[in-house]
């Protein structure tokens, strides 16, 4: 069926009997049909971003009102929420704990991916199995005995330090995901390398590394987004110390000093996506990647 | 060789394995197995954080499962998630991974535009439904009024406050439709073209060729929604705070749930018990119902024959 959708412009230079003109104008109607609910489909999923935007342009006053479109273009509004004391603070707050944080995942997550990848050991499958399990545990599992440890006995409450200094001993699913990407690498390379004399360190670095640069890229693109994303992390340690505040929870407390000006909440709003979407743009392949190997490839 | 060199040589080995494993070996240690034995051992505690731990056999858990009156309603609600939510996930994520390999003109910009809510931060892509849908003054119900249409209250009444949240779901489908639409381009195309020289409609051609061939990813697709579902914290959270207007700041006490308990889920209840209460013996509790839950799910992922770990174990 979808062979036919290929190129449904070389029917038309079929002969015009009638079977081909059925066949034709199927094809044609099929085409339209599938592109109608695809533009569809696009609204659904870009009007909320436009309405968004839209209304992070409006005046005060009619950011209350029922209309849709700005009268004015306030882009001042930006600025707004630039001055908003603390706002820059949370920037910096984010880009260390998303950078840092994804700094140390990567580097402490990829011996361990390369152990459980191409190393043959007894309980090789059940460390698998851990990781895999501690990759599906939800934080709050263990949040209480591990905030009384990080608050009561290291007194770093206040701080995003429990959030960062964690990711320096392997995270479970940038280990899972790279682990996933290095099996796809013939084992060959590796004995090659081995037989050349190669120690497995310089083996890791000099042959297996520069091969997995696309399961990395897309380690690094999912930690980073996780860190810029988390909420509950923050609301734990941080909570206390606004100067510790990162932006994705820095962002509900403006929504609750400014909770009727929705232009202004909704350009915070935009600041806090904008920079996401902009890595994605620059990083697409390596992350589609990264979604598709999570779960099917292999 | 002798037996000597090569015990010798299996130690180094071994230790050279464990070398590469020692960060995840003390992050499992120190951030998993012994937090985790620590919560156990707190569920039969009493504990405020400042006096020191007293012995109360089951009493904690007596209270979570008879007492507490968030418990049961977000548990409630996880089972309305499992049940509704996920299953619209799968339908919908399917239905357009199958739209976007019949498209055929600007493949690419269709397939960025579906993907790209599914990257927006939860907090963000929250506030913005909670906008979005706001009752009084939302582009939202604004159009549905317009056009003559009843407009629900959405994340500020109990009945729809779970449909707004199942609707931001489906808004984030992205990570849904990548796999299906890895797993439908991967169908083989002989099946089909055999299946249409039998004459067969398209419907018989999605339900006996299509739908045998990505069932593995239909079922993966499940069960990794169902623990997504488990772990649903920040959108029902942050949903509830801003439509029930409450500032956040320093000794404000959010009863989570707004409106109505209706939106609670049982991460929610961790952080109530064991942050706002004080009670952490009662938190643990609720916390080990969540890993309970979170590793049934997660074994039937692992059990499943060419399931999560395939890759590289043939």
């Amino acid at each position: 069926m979808t062979q036919v959708l290929d190129k449904p412009l070389d029917l038309k230079k079929a002969p015009p009997t009638p079977a081909r003109r059925t066949a034709h104008r199927r094809a044609l109607l099929e085409w339209i049909a599938v592109h109608s609910l695809g533009i569809a489909a696009a609204l659904f999923f870009t009007l909320p971003f436009v309405f968004v935007l839209l209304t992070s342009l409006m005046s005060d006053s009619q950011a209350l009102s029922r209309d849709l479109v700005p009268h004015t273009w306030e882009w001042g509004n930006y600025a707004k929420v630039f001055d908003t004391p603390g706002f820059l603070t949370w920037w910096r707050n984010t880009l260390l704990y998303a950078g840092l944080g994804t700094v140390l995942t990567v580097v402490s997550s990829i011996p361990v991916a390369y152990a459980l990848a191409k190393f043959r050991f007894r309980g090789r499958k059940f460390a698998l199995m851990l990781v895999i399990s501690m990759m599906m545990l939800p934080p709050q599992v263990v949040v209480i005995p591990m905030y009384l440890f990080w608050a009561r006995q290291l007194d770093l409450s206040g701080t995003l330090w429990p959030l960062i200094i964690p990711m320096a001993f392997g995270d479970a699913f940038s280990v899972f995901l790279l682990r996933q990407f290095l099996t796809t690498i013939p084992d060959e390379y590796v004995d090659a390398a081995r037989v050349d004399g190669c120690g497995e360190l310089r083996t890791l670095l000099r042959v297996v590394l520069p091969m997995a640069r696309p399961g990395v890229a897309a380690v690094a693109l999912f930690q980073f987004f996780y860190a810029w994303n988390d909420y509950f992390g923050p609301q734990i340690y941080a909570s206390e110390n606004p100067g510790a505040w990162t932006l994705s929870y820095g962002l509900e407390s403006f929504k609750g000093a400014h909770h009727t000006d929705w232009n202004l909440t909704m350009a915070a709003t935009v600041l806090v996506m904008a920079p996401v979407i902009l890595v994605f743009f620059f990083a697409q392949k390596a992350f589609v990647e990264g979604v598709t190997l999570t779960g099917v490839k292999g | 060789m002798s037996t000597l060199t090569l015990r010798a040589k299996r130690r180094r080995s071994t230790l050279r394995t464990l070398a590469f494993l020692s960060p995840w070996l003390i992050g499992f240690s120190v951030f998993f197995a012994y937090p985790l034995l620590s919560t156990v051992y707190f569920s039969f505690m009493r504990y405020d954080g400042f006096k020191p731990p007293v012995w109360v056999g089951t009493k904690n858990w007596a209270y979570v499962f008879e007492h507490y009156p968030l418990f049961w309603p977000a548990l409630r609600n996880t089972l309305w998630l499992v049940v509704v939510m996920v299953a619209l996930r799968v339908a919908f994520g399917l239905g357009v991974g199958l739209l976007i390999t019949r498209i055929k003109t600007a493949t690419g910009v269709f397939r960025t535009l579906f993907y790209l809510p599914y990257l927006a931060p939860p907090v963000a892509a929250t506030m913005a439904f909670a906008f979005l849908l706001n009752p009084g003054t939302g582009p939202v119900n604004s159009i549905l009024e317009r056009a003559g249409l009843p407009a629900p209250g959405w994340f500020n009444d109990p009945t729809w406050s779970k449909p707004a949240l199942t609707l931001l779901a489906l808004w984030g489908i992205g990570d849904l439709m990548v796999i299906f639409m890895a797993a439908l381009l991967d169908v083989p195309r002989e099946q089909y073209e055999a299946a249409e020289l039998d004459g067969t409609s398209p419907w018989q051609r999605f339900r006996y060729v299509t739908l045998p061939n990505i069932s593995p990813i239909v079922m993966f697709a499940v069960v990794t929604g169902v623990i997504q579902t488990m772990q649903y914290y920040t959108q029902p959270l942050i949903a509830g705070k801003v439509a029930s207007g409450v500032i956040q700041g320093a000794g404000t006490q959010f009863e989570p749930g707004y409106p109505d308990k209706s939106t609670l889920t049982l991460p929610q209840l961790v952080y109530n018990l064991g942050f706002q209460r004080f009670d952490y013996g009662s938190a643990c509790v609720v916390a080990l119902v969540l890993f309970a839950l979170s590793m049934a799910f997660t074994a039937l992922l692992m059990r499943r024959r060419g399931g999560l770990i395939q890759a590289g174990d043939r």
